[in-house]
């Protein structure tokens, strides 16, 4: 018993010693972390590369854009991220983060782009909404409804409420929380979009930020919007067992259970493909990569990734990522974005 | 006497109110016991049916993925295409165009076939990672190098839900062409369902067919083995000097208070406590079961501290002093008798302690091991997940064949759990002392 007790303990003390005091070997996998909007396609990629070369398949995580940014712009070496899967642009703060830990060449991918659908379920009549529509039933405060420029709490409780041509159903939405760049999106692109088409909150932007920030950002909280998680799978159910709610989710969604909802037309666009492609549909936005310069030496295989990520077979209009429901760029998009990710041409830097 | 005598007027005269109200308190404390049994099992039945329920579920949705719809192809392994160097080595043989021989094989098969676009429909019957299969067989037997044999690869995933009939037929992702071609298939033999090999042997995919829990589990294994060494031996020495050696005075209390209350923090905290020690001071590599066992023995060590503290209070007095009167030393004394006599309840306590942390994924979210790994990792120093966070992961993942993998992976997770119980129980049975 003794004895064992002392090997016991000696080898827990050496465990403790190596974990602390070892210099760590040089990491031999690509490290990604970021946004779980880009992860599906990330993770094809990283397993596709895996396949394809003699290098391991890259570690890919799923924190997040800003999760992933903090990692990311934490500093340079083999304990931080290589590579940055985001759903909205670098911000100048994480820019100013990056440089002062030591991150100062960048390289900016766009992948792509990824549409947000307003969707029902099929065996609801199919719907329309313009932008305006979607921020009365959604926002928070809305202008009072018997004109003038005061802000009441929003008194829409039916569709019908907004627009004589909508349904006489009770305005129920399901849709991500706060901490989901799909609501940072829908915020920008729908919300935003329809209370810009207020004229006096469109003024508003430029005397006071804050306050119209408020305004279209600011979603309601008495029920009508349901917050369901980050899990876009219970929406598409909750949207199955009840044909009269909305939901809010990505394009990739869609278009894998196409059979059981269907997106509505925003502004007369329907969510598909095509539209989204062209820039047509109102409610899409690019996805990026981000790759820090000064780690492609150091870590092996991160120019073939790139490459393989800005190959045709991979983004292309017929590659396996549009097969997954990421909106390839345009041709010309396409052919730049593959310089920059070839030559690894780090971002100018403000 | 005198009690008989009353019984006997109880009887024989009219009843006195005194006895009619010492009745109806009688009768209404035995209404209440009926109801509180009724009580008792009304709770048991219902807490037994969500169980069944849950298991029913879960059985229901996952079983099917432990086969897979395989598709046999009369593959060609022409050795212009597998082997572009000629040589027969591993690493020629490994550069060979494998997806070709699918096409080639589905093209023979169907050679009516014309329309670039049908084409792309009919590759779509199998899965995409069909050529690695092949590539993987051919690496075992170089001897196939041009000869022509019946293979069966893997069918794409949404094969697999049609013929499983996990969506309704209205619904299914294939179009009229690519189901005539599946009948076709199907008559001739060669659609099947055989048992997934892939499911236990591969690490994560983003091809449904193909994903398996391997990398998964063995990251749990590493994950829990140094969880396990750690939280062991440091938290029975723990529960030995706290209980055997320690003073009692203020500080003691104050780290008992301390220990107890550890042993309630949510586990998320631990997970930010190994963000900041592990990876930001000390520099231990992220998403590796190292930091990973780290963070879970902490969150374990309370548990089997109080587990074992308890157990060693069992043990009777009269043992340690009967070994101090006979010449023991005190270390004695607890080395040689007090622990190995409470040795099953430190073990059931570590062996729930580790239960737990199999289950646990909130502290790893922050530290980088919610992942996606493809290679089954070799040590702790390799980048991992656990199988609880595999879970999460297909549980969020939009193909729909993952529903069924992420129910199977919940079904050997339970499995996992009800062992380790077992174990505890048998343990506990095995070696629990009475003390009359």
């Amino acid at each position: 018993m003794n004895r064992s007790y002392r090997a016991l303990a000696a080898g827990a003390a050496l465990t403790l010693a190596a974990s602390t005091h070892t210099v760590w070997a040089a990491r031999d996998y690509i490290s990604i972390a970021g946004s779980s909007t880009v992860y599906p396609f990330t993770t094809l990629v990283a397993e596709e590369f895996g396949q394809r070369t003699h290098y391991p398949t890259p570690k890919v995580e799923s924190t997040g854009t800003g999760g992933g940014f903090k990692i990311f712009c934490s500093g340079v070496g083999t304990a931080y991220t290589d590579i940055n899967d985001a759903s909205r642009a670098i911000k100048p703060s994480e820019m100013a983060k990056c440089a002062a830990n030591g991150v100062k060449e960048i390289v900016e991918i766009k992948i792509g782009y990824d549409g947000i659908v307003f969707a029902q379920s099929r065996e609801a009549p199919a719907a329309k909404f313009t932008l305006r529509q979607l921020w009365l039933a959604l926002a928070k405060t809305v202008p009072d409804p018997k004109g003038g420029q005061k802000l009441v709490p929003n008194p829409y409780h039916r569709w019908k409420d907004i627009d004589p041509s909508l349904p006489a159903t009770d305005i129920e939405v399901y849709g991500p929380p706060p901490t989901s760049g799909t609501r940072d999106a829908f915020a920008e692109l729908a919300m935003e979009g329809g209370c810009k088409t207020f004229d006096w909150i469109k003024a508003l932007k430029k005397a006071d930020k804050s306050r119209y920030k408020q305004i279209c950002h600011g979603i309601r909280e008495d029920g009508a919007y349901i917050e369901a998680g980050e899990n876009d799978n219970l929406i598409v159910q909750k949207l199955e067992a009840n044909p009269r709610a909305f939901g809010i989710f990505g394009y990739s969604f869609l278009e894998e259970n196409a059979d059981r909802v269907r997106g509505a037309r925003i502004e007369g666009v329907e969510p598909e493909f095509e539209s989204i492609a062209a820039g047509r549909y109102p409610l899409s936005r690019p996805l990026f990569i981000y790759v820090k310069k000064a780690h492609a030496g150091k870590i092996p295989g991160i120019p073939e990734f790139l490459d393989e990520y800005t190959s045709e077979r991979a983004w292309g209009e017929e590659g396996y990522l549009a097969d997954h429901g990421l909106i390839p760029l345009p041709d010309a998009e396409r052919a730049r974005y593959r310089e920059v990710a070839v030559k690894l041409i780090p971002m100018k830097t403000p | 006497m005198n009690n008989a005598d009353d019984a006997m007027d109880a009887i024989s005269s009219p009843v006195p109110a005194r006895l009619q109200r010492l009745r109806r308190n009688i009768r209404r404390r035995r209404r209440a016991e009926r109801r509180f049994r009724i009580y008792g099992v009304v709770a048991v039945t219902i807490g037994l049916v969500f169980v069944l329920f849950l298991f029913a579920n879960i059985v229901a949705k996952g079983w099917s993925a432990f086969l897979l719809t395989h598709v046999q192809l009369d593959v060609h392994f022409d050795s212009a295409t597998v082997d572009p160097e000629g040589d027969r080595s591993p690493q020629s043989l490994a550069r060979g165009d494998y997806a070709k021989l699918v096409k080639t094989a589905l093209r023979e098969r169907f050679p009516q076939v014309r329309k670039r676009r049908d084409k792309r429909a009919l590759y779509k019957l199998v899965s995409s990672a069909a050529p690695y299969v092949l590539r993987d067989r051919l690496l075992e037997h170089p001897e196939w190098i041009g000869r022509t044999l019946p293979v069966w690869v893997p069918a794409s995933d949404d094969v697999d839900l049609w013929m499983k009939g996990q969506v309704a037929s209205a619904d299914v992702r294939l179009d009229e062409k690519q189901r005539a071609w599946l009948s076709a298939l199907i008559e001739q033999g060669r659609v099947e369902k055989r048992w997934n090999p892939f499911f236990f042997s591969r690490g994560d995919s983003r091809q449904p067919e193909v994903a398996g829990i391997g990398a998964a589990v063995a990251g749990s294994f590493f994950t829990l083995l140094v969880t396990l060494l750690l939280s062991f031996p440091i938290g029975v020495a723990a529960a030995v000097y706290l209980e055997e050696f320690a003073p009692k005075n203020r500080l003691t209390d104050l780290i008992e208070v301390n220990i107890n209350n550890l042993a309630a923090v949510p586990s998320i905290v631990f997970g930010l406590l190994g963000l900041a020690a592990f990876i930001q001071f000390f520099g231990v590599p992220r998403s590796t079961p190292l930091v990973g066992g780290l963070v879970l023995a902490l969150m374990t060590l309370p548990t089997i501290i109080v587990a074992g503290r308890a157990a060693l209070q069992a043990v009777p007095p009269s043992i340690r002093d009967a070994a101090l009167a006979l010449g023991a030393s005190r270390m004695q004394a607890v080395t040689h008798h007090v622990l190995p006599l409470s040795l099953s309840g430190i073990l059931t306590g570590t062996i729930i302690g580790m239960a737990r942390a199999l289950g646990e994924t909130a502290p790893l979210l922050m530290i980088g091991m919610v992942a996606f790994i493809v290679d089954i990792p070799r040590g702790p120093l390799d980048p991992a997940t656990v199988l609880p966070v595999q879970i999460y992961l297909w549980a969020d993942a939009a193909e729909r064949a993952y529903v069924e993998k992420s129910s199977a992976a919940i079904m050997v997770l339970l499995a996992f759990l009800l062992l380790m119980n077992l174990a505890a129980i048998l343990l506990r049975r095995r070696f629990e002392q009475r003390w009359q």
